[in-house]
């Protein structure tokens, strides 16, 4: 019987409501008395030496207050890197300088070259248009292994080179590996592209920066999935604002998928153009320079070798990877090909012997960072993918390929560094086999060719760390920051409560989820919770959200925040019922004493903290209002098994994707109409990489696919109906919850699944290959077909 | 977008006198000029609406049995009305998008001639006639190559006229990301023979296959065009699909619109 409160609910979303009623509060939603409006000039060239840029006409422009250059940021900090990657020689990685407005150069397309802020958007896009500027353009660095050859343009000329790091994980197992390749019964090599891929979330970034003249104060208002980081980072190393002198506030927020973690060079310039003009000043970016401005995903080039012994386990991994930076490097850019991918090449393999070789390389393109997923899917879909292709020359079954060299003790140490507490995979390769009815596949094979069709199965597993993460771990590994997060619960005088959290919904549902553990733990109605985030005034401190962690990380400091509110409550309880405390229970909102009728009600014993007349103030302070902070001792560790069925029209190249099944296991689940629609959702993604997405830059460094007339997005009759399933379910171990996150699985889980599945297609017709890179569109196909 | 001044007639004399000041843009349905006036590519200093003229617009019969379709008629009333001409019916209907098809004209469409755009396929494939403000021009004469017609300066597309065939289908094979046509192929079998216009694929905009309409006039099947083939050479070739793809594209969807107009 589903439970129709509290954890494992499916509580219908309470936010949906205000934003398909369009009454939702976002950024652009917000305009302040007196605001101006800023006009970013961008360069159109890649890569081009500022010679001039001469806003004197542009100045005298009907309606501009002030336009901002380069030159006004001298003595301002630049935009700062939150991960330093130390290289295979221990050396730190390269790190350029990345300045708010261009200074002497400009190192892609969308660079932004000066600022225009006037009393209306038109009137500063008109002076935009005025300003005079010369730029000698210089040849571009697009390709990632031109860039990285000796007589390559350098994009920063103070580097050494365009390398941003060369690392090697883990560097003193390398000999080893290499032995176990020599010794190998097979080997199987794969070289593969992970698509650059541009986010595309509905609401394009905004910025609104304000002043408060009379007391110093700064509030940014921003689109933004972590509030209390861009403080730190603007605040801190952009700007020198003390913290409490600087408030950003991220209100709702229209998606995300990683893009809007980072700090941006547009909020710190409004946030810097407020206090320079001593009123508000306000962004909203095109969809256009959303194209050109927001940090792209992916973009590896990866060549996987796997070698298995004669009895087919799997006795080693080897990968060589150059990993996109684009100009500058992005918040947390150089953690993604390493930290986030090298230490997930496990798979839920038992591979014994792993070598990951990640170069990260700057290019004449937009910066590339996390993005749903962040490095996983890079690994899953190369792992997955070498797998597939060594199935296929083995001329085994890849379903029990995989099966033979599962992980089946835990907790498992992998090579690459990470413990893996919990899980089981051939129970969720089991759920899928049932929920894809894979022993019917042949039959609508042949259904499919009786209509002329190539029918393809492709199946995979992942494995994700999420939970994101242990800070004394990442600080060891560069982290610039802690990743723990804080909670507050707040109880009113009456009862209700307000739960302040450090996680920020882009679209999660947090405002469902987060009330559902908390009325579970205190018994009482979820209605009677609210949430508070996204606003460093009213929330003490947060990392927010990405790679899956609000509810593992977010959900767990407010379950010890809670935990304390019980313990002072039931100390109240005691006291009002004249027990002793160890006696009080509390259960459906009535503390009771145990062995005894007595009971008081949870609103008996709220108002008695804020009415204290006959309160124990000689042992307790009213009030009733804790905060906990929950830094996690693992990552989490979900993982699943997911299968996709296509079918490929051989005359055109195009593809369709019939069935699409997921069984996963997230551990515990609070509320599994969410955990469904994330997984649908990251499902649509992994389909749109695989089939559709692809950033493509021509050789000079001009964004083809700068609109949606290029960039194809999947839409509802791209994907199918999908089969997810959640009901295999190994609890984490060391979270209060037992919970995984389930954020990022489905778009990392299905990209594999869909280009196995069509490799599968095409050799059932014949055409004797072994992968196509994404995105697998018609003309691909065909290519490949034809090749 | 720039400033500009707008006119909405009630006329088309009206309209070809406010079309003949300096600057004058018309506006159909604006699915092409209005985003390309916001990304600041075109500043007309007067937009001259044609949709408020009540006589270019609608679909009807006249006396010759052709099917009229007004200049300003939107995709979407061709699709309720046109089932005189079920395969013109069907194309207007995937066109874009609902907000397209509302706004956007046939009149707009033919005049921007956008190589990949649908309409100029069933023109041409038709043998239709298009009439303007002064004059009737035969589709034959109309498409001139990628974005260029045979429309001077200050005229107006009012109606088109189409000839309705015995059998006719449009194929359109989709660009992934803008849903405009990569290749779209209209086959008309006519009583004076079969026409295949071919929108999408050519650098020189909308063309007719003569080599399979000859082959298709004498055998109207798919098997007729089975190892026709057109070139390559000239064909357009970008990030969505090579020249050689569409060509062959070209042969795929011709044999299928055969098929599909039975």
């Amino acid at each position: 019987m589903p439970k129709d409160h509290g954890i494992g609910a499916s509580s219908k979303r309470r936010e949906d409501e205000r934003f398909l009623t369009g009454v939702g509060n976002y950024t652009d939603d917000i305009n302040l008395r007196g605001q101006a409006y800023v006009h970013f000039l961008r360069s159109d060239v890649a890569h081009g030496k500022i010679n001039k840029v001469d806003t004197s006409a542009a100045e005298a422009m009907p309606g501009v207050v002030r336009i901002f250059t380069g030159a006004d940021f001298d003595g301002v900090g630049g935009l700062p890197c939150g991960w330093q990657v130390t290289d295979k020689h221990g050396q730190p990685m390269q790190e350029p300088a990345h300045p708010v407005l261009a200074q002497g150069k400009v190192r892609h397309v969308g660079d932004p070259i000066a600022a225009v802020v006037a009393e209306t958007a038109a009137k500063a896009r008109d002076a935009a248009e005025a300003i005079e500027y010369d730029i000698d353009e210089l040849p571009a660095v697009i390709d990632m292994k031109k860039a990285v050859q000796p007589d390559a343009p350098k994009v920063h000329d103070d580097l050494e080179s365009n390398l941003c790091y060369d690392w090697g994980f883990v560097e003193e197992n390398k000999p080893a590996v290499d032995e176990a390749f020599e010794k190998a019964a097979h080997v199987t090599t794969l070289e593969l592209v992970n698509n650059r891929l541009i986010a595309n979330p509905m609401e394009p970034r905004v910025a609104v920066g304000d002043y408060a003249r009379a007391t110093d104060e700064s509030t940014l208002y921003t689109t933004s999935q972590n509030p209390h980081v861009i403080r730190l980072l603007m605040g801190a190393f952009v700007l020198g604002i003390p913290e409490h002198k600087l408030r950003v506030v991220a209100p709702d927020v229209g998606g995300g998928f990683g893009t809007k973690i980072f700090h941006y060079a547009e909020e710190a310039f409004c946030t810097f153009a407020a206090r320079a003009l001593a009123r508000p000043v306000k962004w909203t970016a095109s969809r256009s320079e959303a194209f050109m401005s927001d940090a792209h995903g992916r973009d590896h080039v990866t060549k996987i070798e796997l070698a298995l012994d004669a009895d087919n386990n799997f006795t080693a991994l080897r990968t060589d990877t150059y990993a996109n930076m684009g100009a500058y490097l992005s918040t947390f850019a150089p953690s993604v090909p390493t930290w986030l991918h090298g230490t997930l090449m496990a798979g839920n393999y038992k591979t014994p012997l792993i070598y990951v070789n990640v170069k990260a390389v700057f290019t004449n393109t937009v910066p590339v960072d996390a993005y749903r997923g962040a490095g996983r899917p890079e690994a899953t879909f190369q792992l997955e993918r070498v797998i597939d292709k060594a199935a296929i020359e083995l001329g085994v079954d890849p379903i029990e390929l995989r099966r033979k060299n599962f992980i089946t003790e835990f907790p498992y140490e992998t090579p690459v560094a990470v413990a893996y507490d919990t899980g089981d995979y051939h129970a969720t390769m089991d759920k899928l086999e049932e929920i894809a009815d894979l022993s019917g596949f042949e039959a609508r094979r042949k259904e499919s060719a009786a209509r002329g069709r190539l029918r393809g199965l492709g199946v995979n597993t992942y494995i994700e760390a999420c939970g994101i993460a242990p800070s004394n771990l990442v600080g060891q590994l560069g982290a610039r920051a802690g990743l723990y997060e804080s909670a507050t619960v707040r109880v009113n005088a009456t009862g209700s409560i307000s739960v302040m959290t450090g996680s920020h919904s882009h679209g999660q549902g947090h405002e469902t989820a987060f009330p559902q553990v908390v009325a579970d733990m205190l018994g009482i109605d979820e209605s009677m919770i609210d949430i508070v985030h996204g606003d460093t005034a009213r929330v003490p401190m947060g990392m927010g959200t990405y790679g899956s962690r609000s509810l593992a990380v977010g959900g767990s400091a407010m379950v010890r925040a809670t935990e304390k509110v019980i313990n002072k409550a039931k100390k109240i309880a005691a006291h009002l019922m004249e027990a002793s405390e160890a006696d009080i229970e509390l259960k459906d909102g009535q503390f009771t004493v145990a062995g005894t009728d007595k009971s008081v009600a949870w609103g008996d014993v709220t108002l008695a903290a804020y009415v204290p007349h006959n309160y124990p103030l000689e042992d307790i302070e009213p009030g009733l209002e804790e905060t906990a902070f929950y830094d996690p001792s693992n990552f989490t560790y979900p993982s699943g098994a997911y299968a996709c069925e296509v079918e490929v029209d051989p005359e055109t190249g195009k593809v369709t994707i019939e069935r699409f099944a997921a069984a996963d296991d997230f551990g515990n689940i609070i509320n599994p109409m969410i955990v469904d629609g994330q997984v649908h959702g990251g499902i649509g993604q992994g389909i749109g990489q695989a089939l559709l997405e692809g950033c493509a830059y021509d050789e000079n460094g001009q964004l083809i696919t700068g609109s949606y007339m290029d960039y194809a997005m999947p839409r509802a009759d791209d994907v199918p109906f999908y089969q997810v399933d959640h009901s295999c379910q190994t609890p984490c171990t060391h979270n209060p919850l037992g919970v995984k996150g389930c954020g990022e699985a489905g778009a990392i889980g299905s990209p594999p699944a869909v280009v196995n599945a069509v490799v599968n297609a095409l050799r059932s017709g014949g055409h004797d290959l072994t992968h196509i890179d994404m995105p697998l569109s018609p003309s691909r196909v065909w290519q490949a077909m034809n090749a | 977008m720039y400033n500009f001044d707008f006119v909405k007639p009630s006329s088309i004399k009206e309209a070809v006198e406010a079309l003949g000041t300096e600057e004058a843009q018309a506006l159909g349905g604006g699915q092409t000029l209005i985003p390309t006036m916001k990304q600041r590519l075109a500043m007309p200093a007067k937009l001259v609406s044609l949709s408020g003229i009540a006589e270019m617009k609608g679909v009807g019969k006249n006396a010759a049995g052709e099917l009229v379709v007004g200049g300003a008629t939107p995709h979407a009333t061709v699709e309720r009305e046109a089932g005189d001409y079920p395969a013109l019916a069907e194309l207007a209907r995937h066109i874009g998008d609902p907000a397209v098809r509302n706004r956007g004209t046939i009149g707009g469409s033919l005049a921007n001639n956008d190589p990949s755009a649908c309409y100029p396929a069933a023109v041409l494939g038709s043998g239709a006639t298009v009439v303007t403000s002064n004059r009737e021009i035969a589709a034959d004469d109309f498409f001139e190559g990628m974005f260029t017609n045979a429309l001077e300066d200050g005229e107006i597309i009012t109606e088109v006229r189409f000839p309705i065939p015995q059998a006719a289908n449009y194929q359109k094979f989709e660009q992934p990301a803008s849903r405009f046509a990569l290749v779209g192929v209209f086959v008309a079998k006519l009583k004076d023979g079969v026409r295949v216009a071919v929108t999408g694929a050519s650098e020189e905009g909308v063309f007719r296959w003569g080599e399979a309409e000859k082959a298709l006039s004498s055998d109207f099947s798919p098997s007729a065009v089975e190892g026709l083939s057109v070139s390559a050479d000239g064909m357009i070739a970008d990030l969505h699909g090579s020249a050689a793809y569409r060509a062959h594209l070209v042969g795929v969807l011709t044999k299928r619109a055969v098929a599909a107009a039975g």
